[in-house]
């Protein structure tokens, strides 16, 4: 992303972080002085439903929501999510998949399989399509809950800030203890991706 | 503002935690609420400041009501909510508008266009026309904070109430907030008696309406030269009239129109409307639910589009407010067929139990507010009604009074805590007095759990958890005249079947609690339990576990050729697995398993 300014798509499943996700970067854009706006929703939504953030960077930010076909950078903490807003994704942009599987009701009940092609269908979408194994990832740390974490760190190759900016926005958002554990996922998750 | 200027604090805040902000630069001392989408986190985030006064009040009546007695004692006051609970708090605001305030008195309006987390999607503009009070609505977090400290100013300068209203776009969405150094109090605290303003005898309330119509004028006058209303000319071929978030996608989908962006949503701006009309060849209204501005546009005689080209429901993007200007619909991708992912009661919740158990006595059950109204989905499906906060129980003695005596024994109500305490109770006293027999649950979870876990009067801790006296649920139920109060452990399917069969089958009233903390209590995650697995050798792929809608456990399917390769007969059509990292240990699964597959799992 060469230009100053974009459209990130945040999309996952409740309970998977994808809140504090969003903060880091909005406090990274902050602190590299964007102006940032970010909206999502709370409350019944986040019951293990769809979560989505919508997160704009610029110069100024009018709209708090991007429009579909919009986004520069889909970043997807689940395989059927990352599907069902794919549509948001402008032709060309970059899509940074967790290859983690969360069933839906209708799957975990048997009523109809997982989409075994999601990924073949997501290359359809964009051929800027980068599949991680966050879940690993965090687990090789013995943090699951970092999953949140390691996909900023993969999705941080596609974003116009310097790695100092989201670890400055980690210590300043998080309880100290936890500081070094997330400082450790997001350079894992940029790992991921090295040269992507 | 540059957010590059470091010597300005600088913060990014959700429009909530504006607000909270805005009300303690303005010197706001007391503040009550009781949580609601999108609503709850001003609140939270107002008592984080120190020197404030902060609590949870059973209901937005009761809110708004400790607001105006704060206000009668001088001090500034908050009392905020979400768009449906205006309707509950309703009865306080409209004479509050006759008595006007002392100290500044704000009511927050969170209104829920495309209803996120609500069950209606109105727009409590109308609430400010019919009450005759004033209300801002800010556009951003930046606004959210300048108009809540102007709304103290104006609440004392012109003696109103003001109301503050944002939608769910305004509420949870972040954006650049300036912080300024708080104002000390504007009035000393104290009460002075005056009985002509403050108590609402015929005679004294029909002075104060005079008061009120003169206020509304003066009140005009202020929003014709307040710069929070304002044109911003552009190109004069088309002129949008718009406020709220609205004016955010219209400023993205046509930068260079001519809008005129209003800020006070009551009383509106004659004169302003009229050059704005005068100065372009177009007007559009563009604003969210309802034709509120169109309305009063057009009232001017100003000919103007709205809502035959805007939508009048759920809420707007860009694109949206594009397409129903240009009618170009944009190349877009059409949205991919996936599995849907609706919210679902979480694993370990105690609800699942009592609504598995509830959904073998094939009774009605009448449902209420909370996360329990997810029961409603499948597998579960063991919910028929859901109307308004605490409504189950009066559904549920009118059903059977409308049955009659073929209705004995079939329809149960279900209510969470902090929703019985908010306004079930007066349809409880309902049944006993009028001769009901409804058979009433409780789902005692011991916290508001769908605003995200706030305290309530039966948890036994305030707004910042201190303790506090617990309002003794069963003690409650059987003041009101319920002979037969029982306590179950949701968890234990089999006791609460058998208690729910005997009291549904009772002629009189009925109280069961259900009591079992909530999943997601900090207290109940730091407990050790354990972690369930499903044995494969032993699981016939019966699905009697899947019932449960637990997303812990998951269908694995299998081909013929599957299952015959793991020794299953070749009908087996997959079987069960536990997800280690969702299941949370609660131990409703394994009894339901006649082939004893589910064990805690060997680490």
């Amino acid at each position: 992303m060469s230009v100053q300014k974009g459209d990130v798509f945040l999309a996952g499943v409740g309970g998977q972080g994808t809140l504090l996700a969003s903060e880091v970067l909005c406090d990274a854009f902050l602190l590299s002085g964007f102006d940032v706006k970010k909206s999502e929703v709370h409350g019944m939504a986040q019951r293990g439903g769809s979560v989505t953030t919508h997160l704009r960077f610029g110069p100024k930010v009018f709209s708090p929501l991007i429009e579909p076909g919009k986004a520069d950078l889909l970043i997807a903490f689940e395989k059927i999510e990352a599907l069902r807003f794919a549509h948001f994704l402008r032709p060309g942009g970059a899509m940074v998949v967790n290859a983690q599987e969360i069933f839906p009701p209708s799957v975990a009940t048997g009523l109809e399989p997982y989409p075994g092609d999601a990924v073949e269908r997501l290359r359809a979408v964009t051929d800027r399509l980068h599949v991680v194994d966050a879940l690993a990832a965090a687990m090789s740390m013995r943090e699951v809950r970092a999953v949140n974490i390691v996909m900023v760190g993969a999705a941080s190759h596609f974003l116009p800030l310097p790695e100092a900016a989201y670890e400055e926005a980690l210590s300043a958002r998080l309880p100290d203890k936890i500081v070094a554990v997330n400082v450790q996922a997001f350079r894992a998750g940029r790992a991921l991706l090295q040269g992507a | 503002m540059s957010v590059l200027d470091k010597t300005e604090e600088i913060r990014l805040l959700s429009g909530n935690e504006a607000i909270a902000r805005g009300a303690f630069e303005a010197g706001v001392k007391v503040a009550s609420a009781y949580p609601g989408t999108p609503s709850t986190e001003i609140l939270e985030n107002f008592a984080r400041y120190e020197v404030v006064y902060a609590e949870w009040a059973p209901t937005e009546k009761v809110a708004v009501e400790v607001a105006i007695g704060a206000s009668m004692g001088g001090a500034r006051a908050l009392a905020t909510m979400k768009h449906v609970g205006v309707n509950v708090a309703a009865d306080p605001i409209f004479t509050a508008s006759y008595t006007g305030v002392r100290g500044g008195l704000v009511i927050v309006t969170a209104d829920d266009p495309e209803l996120h987390s609500s069950q209606n999607e109105q727009d409590n503009r109308h609430y400010a026309v019919a009450a005759k009070i004033p209300m801002f609505e800010p556009s951003d977090s930046f606004e959210a904070k300048e108009f809540t400290r102007l709304a103290f100013d104006l609440s004392e300068r012109y003696d109103t109430p003001v109301f503050l209203r944002t939608t769910t776009r305004i509420s949870h969405a972040k954006g650049v907030v300036r912080l300024d150094a708080p104002a000390g109090p504007a009035h000393p605290p104290g009460f002075t008696p005056d009985p002509a303003k403050w108590v609402m005898l015929p005679v004294n309330a029909k002075r104060r309406h005079v008061l009120v119509e003169e206020r509304t004028k003066a009140l005009r006058e202020f929003a014709e030269t307040w710069g929070g209303n304002r044109i911003e000319w552009g190109d004069r071929s088309l002129g949008i009239v718009t406020s709220g978030v609205s004016w955010q996608y219209v400023k993205e989908a046509f930068p260079d129109a001519s809008v005129l962006k209003i800020g006070l949503a009551w009383p509106l701006p004659e004169r302003l409307f009229r050059e704005f009309a005068a100065g372009v060849s177009r007007v559009v209204v563009v604003e969210e639910l309802d034709p509120h501005l169109e309305t009063h546009v057009k009232a001017l005689g100003i000919p103007a589009q709205g809502k035959e080209l805007i939508p009048i429901v759920g809420e707007f993007d860009p694109r949206i407010v594009r397409q129903a200007i240009t009618g170009e619909a944009g190349d877009v991708r059409a949205p991919e067929q996936v599995p849907p992912r609706p919210p679902n009661l979480c694993p370990g919740c105690p609800h699942r139990g009592l609504f598995f158990a509830l959904k073998k006595l094939k009774v009605t059950v009448t449902g209420d507010i909370g996360c329990y109204t997810l029961a409603t989905l499948p597998p579960l499906g063991a919910m028929d009604s859901c109307i308004c906060m605490g409504a189950s129980i009066g559904n549920a003695h009118g059903l059977e009074k409308a049955l009659g005596p073929d209705g004995a024994g079939k329809v149960v109500a279900v209510i969470g805590d902090s929703t019985f305490l908010h306004s079930g109770v007066t349809g409880l006293m309902n049944v006993v007095y009028n001769r009901g027999a409804s058979t009433v649950i409780v789902l005692d979870n011991d916290i508001t759990a769908m605003t995200g876990a706030q305290q309530n009067p039966a948890t036994g801790k305030t707004l910042l958890g201190e303790p506090a006296r617990r309002t003794d649920l069963p003690a409650l139920c059987r003041a009101l005249g319920v002979e037969h109060v029982y306590t179950v452990n949701p968890h234990d399917m089999k006791q609460t079947e058998s208690v729910l069969r005997r009291e549904v089958a009772r002629p009189e009233p009925s109280v069961v609690i259900t009591k079992a903390p909530c999943a997601l209590l900090p207290d109940h995650r730091r407990q050790k339990r354990p972690v369930y697995e499903v044995i494969a050798d032993l699981c016939t792929g019966c699905k009697a576990c899947s019932r449960l809608g637990c997303p812990a456990i998951e269908w694995v399917p299998f081909t013929p050729e599957e299952a015959s390769a793991t020794g299953k007969r070749p009908t087996q059509k997959g079987m069960a697995r536990i997800n280690p990292l969702l299941c949370d240990g609660c131990n409703q699964c394994p009894p339901l398993c006649k082939f004893q597959a589910i064990l805690e799992k060997r680490s």
